[in-house]
């Protein structure tokens, strides 16, 4: 089941025209017009992305190519709660490597993968700037720093 | 407000700014930078509003929400004006003993204080504080005055002076010839004097050109130019206002990276402030010059760094650099003449207009004039960022300003320059940082990330890692860098994984000379760097993976193995309850014992063990002691 706050559906075209419109529906815009729509609607369904290549007149391949080429950008749906483990150079020395792989296995899902019911979505990220707290876990924006492997069970409860 | 004609009335408005400002007021100032955010500041700055307004004390304390003060490991941290009293790591539960004691009855609050590990003195004011003392902040030093969102705190400094002079007491080539002489070589990671580069935009000729301000701070572990633009977003518009007049641009872009939001939005305020003061727009304070500036942001692609890879992107095209034939400054955005510069090059700029290019150069080398933002992170004392002179050592930055090395383990190394930099052992730390130091050693400067490393570090997984970073960021265009670095990065792995073989040190150093030579931008030509520098300095680290298949920093995990020491356990049960594989074998009273085949490695055992036991060890290269008999583990009274 899935629950009606994960948005699987495409978003509404009127929406898309109007952040589109925004940018004066130039082609050079995209990367920003795909960021807003990516912040709205957590991801980019395929429809989404016809329908901007439609009003941007560029090409549906090129808007592919943007899409995967860049990291913030999502072509499968989001989890409800988004985990980010940071594995910035002095993350990686604290140990988020470990933090990570009992991530991996406490969820069953890899970097890049949203499980099955839609709960998590899994990505590392290379630096939230807040070495201090290293290694740090970002569940849904909220930083769970100098965290453990040990700890990051009890983290991931808190959530459902 | 309304927009400011000329440079008299703007006097007349800092003069009146500043005359409703008491410098006796109290006054809080709470550091709100990402970092501080992260640990809780916001918090902390509700609590603080609440507690004034219950205390009635609204019309005689006013709060200040700053940008980053750099001492990272510390905060939440506060400055109580105009005593300068500082106190860290505040919680909300501590603020309305603050409010009572300190700010109502001028007493000091003890525990809240920096405390000297080495002579145990308390120390009460913010500059006294040996991590700030040693420090020469030029540039950060106006975070901790100044609230980010507003420009007449900004003006209340005398912000936009060096504008003004610019455009109405110089001329764009009196204006090059400052920034020429002061010897500002770029602080992003190339160090290209900024004067040669805006000199080849002004004299290209073409009526359009374009100014960029690169706050795409990709490096790992590098956080100072988002405090810089989150902090003091004024002064990098200023500065790239004062290039835009010299090189003859009327329009700027800030290319911010999209994960920095505290950035863009502070941003954004600053553009809007000065658009409806008149800093920016046309015919700015009466001057006849127009400017304006845009916000683009990243969309997560460390490649758009770089300046080609930048200027593609700001096109709305993917991230893709291309050879330099031509340089950028002469063909660069839309291919017009374009000088991008780093967000610290710009924040420099109006430093040096205001105080000349002679006061300039009395800081630094005689190569690397200035200072640098350093952000101190890693397995150090003092996480945070670090201003200092150019030509301080490492070992003062490290142990001076950073504190030294926790857990009182053993410094191992400092890894410098982000993916495209080296690795410098303790034998360089008497090093001076500058540009060609950095790079004679074997490292390079890059954006300023200093990642200190100790003896739990394995230096070939830092190769490793490194080599991980950029084969996903590596945008695919040419063939040197997209399956070199990848195979690289392979031969790396399989060595971590004690599948090492002889020849794969050789065969590591030939396609490094092939991605070094034949790359096409600066990504692929350094991404062999961290591999030969930790090559250079702990080669005998390699040759142990691949001939002993060991870990000597006990690191890598199929290397090594867990390993309860029968003498030191006192089967306390910890281990084994929280072991997630259930590989620990034992109960109250017998030794415990890890099954090798269970085992996954996790680490849980090794950090719940309690430390006045120490029982579980790592151990590599070498077979697991076969496990004592029963009868053996049996802990009897007494028994030792």
């Amino acid at each position: 089941m899935v629950k009606e706050d994960c948005r699987t559906e495409a978003m509404d075209n009127n929406r898309i025209d109007q952040i589109i419109e925004k940018y004066n529906c130039e082609a050079s815009s995209l990367i920003q017009v795909l960021l807003e729509v990516q912040s709205e609607n957590r991801w980019l369904p395929k429809q989404v992305l016809e329908r901007i290549s439609e009003r941007l007149q560029v090409p549906l391949a090129r808007i592919q190519h943007i899409a995967t080429f860049y990291k913030a950008f999502s072509l499968v749906p989001k989890g409800r709660h988004e985990i980010h483990i940071c594995m910035g150079t002095a993350c990686h020395v604290r140990g988020a490597q470990l933090v990570l792989d009992k991530v991996q296995d406490l969820t069953g899902i890899n970097p890049g993968e949203t499980d099955l019911d839609l709960k998590f979505s899994l990505e590392t990220v290379n630096c939230l700037g807040c070495c201090a707290l290293g290694p740090v876990m970002e569940i849904d924006g909220q930083i769970h720093g100098k965290i453990s492997p040990a700890e990051t069970a009890d983290a991931l409860k808190k959530y459902d | 407000m309304p927009r400011i004609n000329s440079p008299a009335e703007l006097e007349e408005i800092r003069k009146e700014l500043l005359s409703q400002r008491d410098p006796d007021k109290r006054t809080i100032t709470l550091c709100s930078g990402s970092a501080c955010h992260a640990t809780g500041s916001r918090l902390v700055a509700e609590s603080i509003e609440e507690e004034i307004k219950k205390q009635g004390l609204i019309d005689q304390v006013d709060i200040r929400k700053t940008g980053c003060h750099g001492f990272c490991e510390r905060g939440p941290i506060i400055v109580i004006h105009p005593d300068e009293i500082c106190y860290l790591q505040i919680k909300p539960e501590d603020v309305p003993e603050i409010i009572s004691e300190t700010i109502k009855e001028n007493r000091i609050i003890e525990r809240l204080l920096y405390t000297d590990p080495a002579t145990e003195e308390e120390i009460i004011h913010e500059h006294e504080i040996p991590f700030y003392k040693n420090q020469q902040r030029l540039l950060f030093g106006a975070n901790i005055t100044i609230d980010p969102k507003s420009i007449e705190d900004y003006l209340a400094i005398g912000g936009y002076s060096a504008l003004v002079k610019v455009l109405f007491e110089m001329n764009p080539e009196q204006v090059l010839e400052e920034i020429k002489k002061s010897n500002l070589r770029g602080r992003g990671g190339g160090g290209f004097p900024a004067g040669i580069k805006w000199e080849g935009s002004r004299n290209a000729p073409d009526d359009k050109k374009y100014v960029i301000v690169n706050a795409d701070e990709g490096d790992p572990g590098a956080y100072m130019d988002r405090s810089l633009l989150e902090g003091n977003p004024h002064s990098v518009l200023e500065g790239l206002a004062i290039g835009a007049y010299t090189i003859g641009a009327e329009e700027g872009y800030i290319y911010v990276r999209q994960e920095y939001p505290l950035a863009v939005e502070n941003i954004g305020i600053a553009i809007r402030q000065a658009e409806e003061y008149g800093f920016l727009g046309d015919n700015i304070l009466g001057s006849g010059f127009n400017f304006k500036v845009i916000v683009h942001q990243g969309a997560g692609a460390f490649v758009c760094g770089e300046s080609s890879a930048l200027m593609t992107a700001l096109e709305g095209r993917a991230g893709e650099p291309r050879p330099k034939y031509i340089r950028s400054n002469i063909k660069g955005l839309w291919e017009k003449p374009t000088v991008l510069n780093n967000v610290e090059t710009w924040a420099n700029v109006p430093l040096i207009i205001n105080n000349g290019a002679d006061w300039f150069t009395q800081y630094g080398t005689e190569k690397s004039k200035g200072t640098k933002i350093f952000s101190l992170v890693g397995k150090i004392n003092n996480t945070g960022l670090v201003e200092v002179a150019m030509g301080m050592t490492l070992r003062d930055i490290i142990f001076k300003i950073g504190g030294g090395i926790p857990g009182g383990k053993e410094f191992k190394a400092v890894q410098t320059g982000g993916p495209s930099g080296g690795c410098l052992p303790g034998d360089s730390l008497d090093l001076k940082v500058g540009f060609d130091e950095l790079t004679q050693a074997g490292s390079m400067m890059g954006s300023g990330g200093m990642i200190i490393m100790d003896e739990d570090t394995c230096m070939v997984d830092v190769a490793r890692y490194f080599l991980n970073f950029l084969t996903d960021e590596s945008c695919g265009k040419c063939v040197p860098c997209r399956e070199g670095v990848k195979q690289m990065l392979k031969i790396l792995t399989n060595i971590t994984q004690g599948k090492g073989k002889e020849g794969d040190i050789e065969l590591l150093e030939e396609l490094a000379e092939v991605a070094r030579e034949g790359a096409l931008c600066a990504l692929g030509q350094t991404a062999p760097n961290p591999f030969i520098s930790t090559l250079k300095y702990f080669k005998d680290e390699y040759e142990a993976h691949i001939k002993e298949k060991k870990c000597p920093a006990l690191y890598c995990k199929e290397l090594i193995e867990y390993y309860i020491d029968p003498e030191k356990c006192r089967a306390c049960m910890i281990c084994l309850k929280q072991c997630p594989a259930d590989a620990i074998i034992g109960e109250k009273k017998k030794i415990h014992i890890i099954d090798q085949e269970k085992c996954t490695k996790c680490n849980t055992c090794f950090e719940v063990c309690p430390s006045r036991f120490s029982a579980v060890k790592k151990i590599s290269g070498e077979p697991v002691p076969p496990p004592i008999s029963e009868e053996e583990r049996i802990i009897t009274r007494g028994s030792n």
